[in-house]
C-alpha cells in the first residue's frame, strides 16, 4: 500500500495528479471516473461573457501543441449558477480558476467565488496570449505582488497563483507571489509560441501567436519549478507536458507537491487515471510508502570535480 | 508514433480487456485491428476495423477522433476527427470512408491490415429521425456523403423512404451510390456534365418536395449546398440537420477549440462541434 495522499497546505489530495485549467470539464465523465482525480480544476471563468479568439484555435507542433483559444465563457454569473453545481456532482475538492484585467476586478472576483463549494481559489495571471496590460499580471514582479495580495485579503480560501513561464526571472516572480500571500504556485501556464503555414504564408492559428504545450517543453517547465521551489517556501504543483509516470517523478524530485496534466488528455483522455495508477505501481516497486516523499528528493549535490568524475566508472 | 514513450496503454480489441468497464462511461479508447483498407478511387480510401463494444454502440452522425500514424519523419501530436461510414454489427466492425488530404489522412492512409489504429469514442451528438416522417432528402458532396450513409441505413431499416442528392466533381468520386440506392432513390450531380450547380439542385430539391418526398433534409460536405438547403428548408417549413466539421483538439468538451457559429433569432452565438454536434439544426448554421 503506498500513500498517494498530497497536501498543498491545508489542502489534502487523495493523489497528486489534477487536470490543467483548460483541459478539463466534467464532460470528460464521457471517458474516465473523474472522482479518481486529486482534485477538479475548472476552466478560467472571467466576470464577463467572453466570446474567445478567432479560429483555428489550435495547430500541432512536434512534442505538442500550439494554442490561442482566449478564455472563452459564460461569465462569473453563470459559473456560480451552473458550472459550480456540475462540478460538485464529483468527490475531489474543486479548484476555481479565476482571471480578471484588473486587480480590482480580480479581488472582487476572488470574493464572489469564496463559496463553501469551493475549496481553493487557483489565480491565472499568466494566459499568455493577453495583453501584458490587460491580465498577464505574472510578467511583472510588482504587478504580481499587486495582485495576489489584494486577492489574499478578499478572501479565507486558499490561493494558488499561476505563474508565467513567459517571464524573464520566474524566481522573481514566484518570490512576488508568495510575499503577496499565495499558498502555492502552479508553474506554469503555456509558453508564448508562433507557428506558420508555409503553404500560406500565415501563421498558423487565428490569434498569431499561441501558448505551446506537450512534452517538447517539459524540460524547460522543470528546471522553473526546481528553481522556484529553491526560492519560496510554499509548495509547488507543476504542469507542462506531462505524459507518462516518470514526468511526474521528474517534476516531484524537483520540488513539486502535485502536478497539472493538460496535453496528454486529448492524446489519451484517459491518460491521468493511467498516471494515477501507473504512480502508486511505480511507488510500489521502487519502496516508496509515501508518494509526497519524492518532493524535493532530487540528489543535488555540488558538481564533482571533473577529473575525478571523468575518471569514475559509468553508472 | 512511439507509444511507450507514453503512460497510457489502451486495450487492444479482441485481445485485452478494456480498463474502465463501467457502463456509465460511453467513449473509450482502444487499439483496433485494421480489416482492410482498401482505395476506393485516386483520393479516397476505405477503412474497415474491428471494433470494441462501446464503438459498436456508435449512432448515425457520431464521430471517433483518430490517432493517425505519422506520413512522415515526425510524429502526430494531435487526433483527427472521422465520421463514420458504416457499421455491421454482425461482424462487430466499424467502417471509414475518408478523402486523403492533409498529414493527419495521409498517416492513416499508411495503415495496413493487421496494424492497430488507436480510436477514442463515440464521440458527440448525432442525427435524429422522427417516427412521423415518411419521406426523407439527404444532399452531400464528396466525401461528405459518407457521413450521411448511416443515417439513410438507419432511414431504411425504419421503412422511411430516402432520396439520396449525391454530388461529386465527376462519376468517380460517388463511390458510395449502391450503397444509398440498397435504401432508396439515389440521383447523381456532377461538375462534369454541369448537374451539381445549385440552380440545377435547387430545381430537384423543389421537385422532391412538391412530391411530398422531402418531410426532412440531411446535408454534408458543401457550404453551397447547405445553405441552398437551409433557404430551402426555411421557405417550405422542412426541418433539417447538418453534420459539420471543424479542426479539433480534446474532441470531449473541455478545449473549445471546434467551435463554429450558429444563429437562433437573429442572434449569434459559438457551439462545440465535438460535444454540441457535430450534427446541428440546419437553420441555425451560418456556414459549413
Amino acid at each position: 500500500m503506498v500513500d498517494m495522499s498530497v497536501k498543498i497546505g491545508s489542502v489534502t489530495l487523495k493523489n497528486p495528479i489534477m487536470p490543467a485549467s483548460g483541459a478539463f470539464s466534467t464532460e470528460l465523465a464521457q471517458v474516465m471516473d473523474i472522482n479518481r482525480l486529486g482534485a477538479l480544476v475548472s476552466k478560467t471563468v472571467s466576470r464577463e461573457f467572453r466570446i474567445g479568439n478567432p479560429t483555428p484555435r489550435v495547430a500541432e507542433l512536434e512534442y505538442g501543441m500550439i494554442n490561442s483559444i482566449g478564455l472563452p465563457g459564460k461569465g462569473i454569473e453563470y459559473f456560480l449558477q451552473h458550472q459550480i453545481p456540475d462540478y460538485k456532482r464529483f468527490t475531489p475538492p474543486f479548484v476555481a480558476n479565476i482571471t480578471a484585467q484588473t486587480p480590482e476586478d480580480f479581488e472582487a472576483m476572488a470574493r464572489d467565488v469564496s463559496l463553501p463549494e469551493v475549496d481553493v481559489i487557483e489565480m491565472n495571471i499568466s494566459c499568455p496570449t493577453r495583453d501584458p496590460n490587460g491580465g498577464n499580471f505574472a510578467l511583472h514582479e510588482d504587478h504580481t505582488y499587486t495582485v495576489v495580495s489584494r486577492v489574499r485579503r478578499a478572501t479565507d480560501k486558499p490561493v494558488w497563483a499561476k505563474l508565467s513561464p513567459n517571464a524573464g526571472d520566474i524566481e522573481s516572480i514566484a518570490k512576488a507571489a508568495e510575499k503577496g500571500g499565495a499558498d502555492a504556485l502552479t508553474i506554469a501556464n503555456t509558453l508564448l509560441g508562433l507557428k506558420i503555414n508555409t503553404d500560406t504564408f500565415r501563421p498558423s492559428i487565428g490569434n498569431k501567436f499561441g501558448g505551446i504545450s506537450g512534452p517538447g517543453i517539459k524540460p524547460i517547465l522543470l528546471r522553473m519549478v526546481h528553481q522556484c521551489s529553491k526560492a519560496v517556501k510554499i509548495p509547488i504543483i507543476g504542469c507542462g507536458g506531462i505524459v507518462k509516470v516518470e514526468d511526474v517523478v521528474e517534476y516531484m524530485l524537483a520540488g513539486a507537491s502535485a502536478v497539472m496534466i493538460g496535453y496528454l488528455t486529448f492524446r489519451n483522455p484517459s491518460g491521468m487515471i493511467a498516471i494515477i495508477d501507473g504512480l502508486e505501481e511505480w511507488c510500489n516497486k521502487r519502496g516508496f510508502a509515501r508518494v509526497a516523499d519524492l518532493t524535493g528528493a532530487m540528489i543535488d549535490e555540488k558538481p564533482a570535480e571533473t577529473y575525478a568524475s571523468a575518471a569514475a566508472p559509468i553508472g | 508514433m512511439q507509444t511507450d514513450a507514453f503512460s497510457c496503454d489502451p486495450f487492444v480489441v479482441g485481445k485485452s480487456k478494456p480498463a474502465g468497464t463501467d457502463r456509465h462511461i460511453p467513449a473509450e479508447e482502444a487499439l483496433c485491428p485494421v480489416v482492410s483498407h482498401d482505395w476506393v478511387n485516386s483520393e479516397y480510401k476505405h477503412l474497415v476495423v474491428e471494433a470494441s463494444v462501446k464503438a459498436l454502440a456508435v449512432k448515425a452522425g457520431q464521430f471517433f477522433n483518430l490517432l493517425c500514424p505519422s506520413p512522415d519523419a515526425g510524429d502526430l501530436w494531435l487526433r483527427r476527427p472521422q465520421s463514420v461510414y458504416r457499421v455491421d454489427q454482425a461482424n462487430g466492425r466499424v467502417e471509414f470512408l475518408y478523402k486523403c488530404v492533409g498529414r493527419g489522412t495521409r498517416g492513416l492512409a499508411t495503415l495496413e491490415k493487421g496494424d492497430q489504429l488507436n480510436m477514442v469514442g463515440p464521440l458527440g451528438v448525432g442525427f435524429t429521425l422522427d417516427p412521423a416522417w415518411k419521406n426523407i432528402v439527404v444532399l452531400g458532396r464528396g466525401v461528405g456523403l459518407a457521413t450521411l450513409a448511416p443515417i439513410s441505413q438507419l432511414a431504411g431499416e425504419q421503412a422511411i423512404g430516402v432520396t439520396a442528392i449525391l454530388s461529386a466533381r465527376s462519376a468517380e468520386f460517388v463511390m458510395t451510390s449502391e450503397l444509398f440506392e440498397e435504401v432508396g432513390r439515389a440521383i447523381q450531380v456532377l461538375d462534369s456534365d454541369g448537374t451539381s450547380a445549385v440552380e440545377n439542385v435547387e430545381k430537384i430539391l423543389e421537385q422532391l418536395v412538391a412530391d411530398g418526398k422531402a418531410d426532412a433534409f440531411f446535408t454534408c460536405g458543401s457550404n453551397r449546398l447547405v445553405q441552398l438547403m437551409k433557404r430551402l428548408g426555411k421557405k417550405h417549413g422542412i426541418p433539417g440537420q447538418v453534420a459539420m466539421e471543424q479542426i479539433m483538439a480534446c474532441g470531449l468538451g473541455p478545449c473549445y477549440v471546434c467551435v463554429k457559429t450558429f444563429e437562433v433569432n437573429g442572434v449569434k452565438e459559438l457551439r462545440r462541434v465535438c460535444i454540441d454536434g457535430p450534427v446541428f439544426d440546419l437553420q441555425e448554421a451560418v456556414g459549413w
